[in-house]
């Protein structure tokens, strides 16, 4: 018994955890018109129906975007901002590491109200880009952490034999920085992609004719529950998966160096 | 390649602190110098200087006869090759021996015949495509040691490169760098704090201390004669005894002895090497002295000795071992006045 209880204890945390995405898989098979009980057997009608569905589809496409972009864009600045502040001595460089982070703890809301202030008051209004841009402002702060806790002394000597051996600073840049740091660079752009691909609230704020998918998919969900949003709901979750793992084995490719 | 290294009146400060004092040191074509020196004497802030890293305060170099003092690392005709060897881990290692000929603009296929042929220099022939964290520590210096010499340097520079490795592997590498310096030519300059290494390895030893040169010369010459009483203890084991100059003669504790000519007046400390005191009669009796201790070492007995007229004098003899020494036992022991390096006691 007394050797049971830990294994209950872990079973009903994982229950927790998992019991609603389950659920919505699950339903996302159902045979029927709402995604309760009782299960009515399996069906991929409505993973048809999704993937034949023209909005869903370009949605899923500009989020895919716009999720790529904006992770390249905050991996790019990320990398130039940390490195600047790992290589060279700067005048409050600790004071300007901590206002690079500091967006972290301010909320996605805040953000996107100023975002929307900004960009319809002083830009071209709400699009893609100003979603884009958005996403760069959170994820940022994520990448500039990531890389910049990776650059540690063995990049730094490396660096220093690439120019004693007669190397530009821009190829030392490209063929020795970059390289030796390119799982914490895939890492943090992963880690963006997936927060991207889940945001919501500055999508919505920010985007208006053409939206990422969270934004289509609570539209749906104001015309009430169906089997379909699961569907939908699973290939998103299915994807955010794949990234993790995508993650995973990037951290642990590195561990093995 | 190789290259003469002129070192003229350098000094270097960190902030307040003077790394470097006056430094003058001239270096010939293919020579290969050890600087030796305890930890912040300077010996890598000097090879830094002849690298390019540091430009220093005062002083001038020059490399080849060309004043170097401000040129950049990159565009001096040296290489440095590190103390963690720095290589490049998501390169093979004919990338990394290729690395530097890349950088001059020499095409694919001759610098791979290139960094072959420097892989098979050191060794390593057959590992060219094998990645630098499937290597030891001895094979990672020696791509390390091909890396450097793959851009044809006038002058090799070495941090410590021997420092990660256990010690019977550092014996020897210290014999295949010399002989790798041997059959190149190159002007090795060689910094360490293992003074075996350096007598092993080296033409000429610098010994420096707090950001000055004590003594510069051949291994034999630094050990048997050292230029300064820090040299002489940097050295090696060292018996330091007091004594006086009262004219012609010299006055210890152990009885006199006459006074070479160069020797200074007042208090003075008299050296000599374990190995260079015997037993029985010599030019200098030093007289009778019980064995407080002593170990086997196989060529000879490692003693601790107290001599009976001073006894709060504690020498470190190495005896025969024929000769048997047994703690408690008396022994007379002598030495030869010309062994004796002789300074100015320190106050």
């Amino acid at each position: 018994m007394r050797r049971a209880l830990p294994w209950v204890y872990m079973a009903l945390a994982y229950a927790f955890i998992f019991l609603p995405v389950v659920t919505l898989v699950l339903f996302s098979f159902q045979d029927g018109r709402l995604p309760v009980p009782p299960f009515n057997g399996p069906t991929l009608k409505w993973y048809a129906d999704v993937l034949g569905d023209q909005r869903l589809m370009s949605a899923l496409l500009n989020s895919l975007l716009v999720g790529a972009g904006s992770a390249a864009l905050s991996c790019a600045l990320g990398f130039l901002a940390a490195y600047g502040l790992a290589r060279h001595v700067l005048p409050g460089s600790l004071f300007l590491r901590g206002l690079l982070i500091a967006p972290m703890t301010v909320s996605y809301l805040i953000i996107g109200l100023g975002l929307l202030i900004v960009f319809n008051n002083y830009g071209p209004g709400p699009s893609l880009w100003a979603a884009g841009v958005g996403h760069v402002v959170i994820n940022l702060p994520l990448a500039f952490a990531i890389i910049y806790a990776s650059m540690g002394a063995q990049q730094e000597n490396a660096e220093r034999a690439a120019r004693d051996l007669g190397a530009s600073e821009a190829r030392v840049l490209t063929l020795v920085t970059v390289p030796m740091l390119a799982p914490a660079i895939l890492a943090a752009f992963f880690l963006c992609f997936t927060l991207s691909w889940d945001e919501f609230i500055i999508a919505f704020l920010m985007t208006r004719f053409d939206v990422t998918l969270p934004v289509e998919i609570w539209s749906l969900l104001r015309s009430g529950l169906s089997p379909r949003t699961n569907a939908i709901g699973s290939l998103v979750f299915l994807v955010s998966t794949l990234l993790v793992i995508g993650l995973e084995l990037f951290i642990f490719g590195r561990k093995r160096q | 390649m190789t290259a003469p290294i002129s070192i003229a009146n350098i000094s270097h400060d960190f902030g307040d602190f003077r790394a470097l004092d006056d430094i003058n040191l001239e270096i010939g074509s293919g020579e290969y110098i050890v600087l030796l020196g305890p930890s912040g004497c300077g010996k890598t802030t000097l090879l830094s200087v002849l690298g390019g890293f540091i430009k220093p305060s005062e002083g001038t170099v020059l490399i080849g006869g060309r004043d170097m003092t401000g040129v950049p690392p990159a565009k001096r005709p040296t290489t440095t090759m590190f103390q963690d060897y720095a290589l490049f881990p998501h390169m093979s290692l004919r990338d990394n021996v290729g690395f530097g000929p890349r950088m001059a603009g020499v095409g694919k296929a001759a610098r791979n015949a290139k960094a072959d042929e420097l892989l098979d220099l050191v060794g390593l022939k057959e590992a060219a495509k094998k990645r630098p964290y499937a290597l030891s520590g001895g094979q990672r210096q020696r791509v390390a040691l091909a890396r450097s010499l793959a851009v044809d340097p006038d002058v090799l520079l070495l941090d410590e490169p021997l420092g990660a490795l256990d010690l019977s592997l550092r014996r020897a590498m210290q014999d295949e760098l010399k002989q790798i310096q041997r059959k190149i030519g190159t002007t090795f300059v060689h910094v360490t704090h293992d003074q075996e290494e350096a007598m092993a390895i080296a033409d000429r030893i610098v010994v420096m201390n707090g950001g000055r040169i004590e003594d510069c010369g051949p291994p034999d010459r630094v050990y048997r004669q050292p230029g300064s009483l820090f040299a002489a203890g940097f050295m090696g084991e060292m018996n330091r005894i007091p004594g006086t100059r009262k004219g012609p003669m010299i006055d210890t504790d152990m009885g006199s002895l006459p006074a070479p000519n160069a020797t200074p007046t007042g208090a003075l400390t008299l050296c000599l090497r374990p190995e260079q005191i015997g037993m029985g009669k010599g030019g200098w009796d030093m007289g009778q002295a019980r064995i407080t201790d002593a170990a086997f070492f196989g060529t000879h007995f490692r003693c601790h000795l107290a001599p009976e007229a001073a006894s709060e004098l504690a020498l470190i003899a190495h005896l025969p071992p024929n000769a048997r020494p047994e703690a408690g036992s008396i022994v007379s022991l002598s030495a030869d006045p010309a062994d004796l390096s002789i300074f100015k006691a320190e106050t």
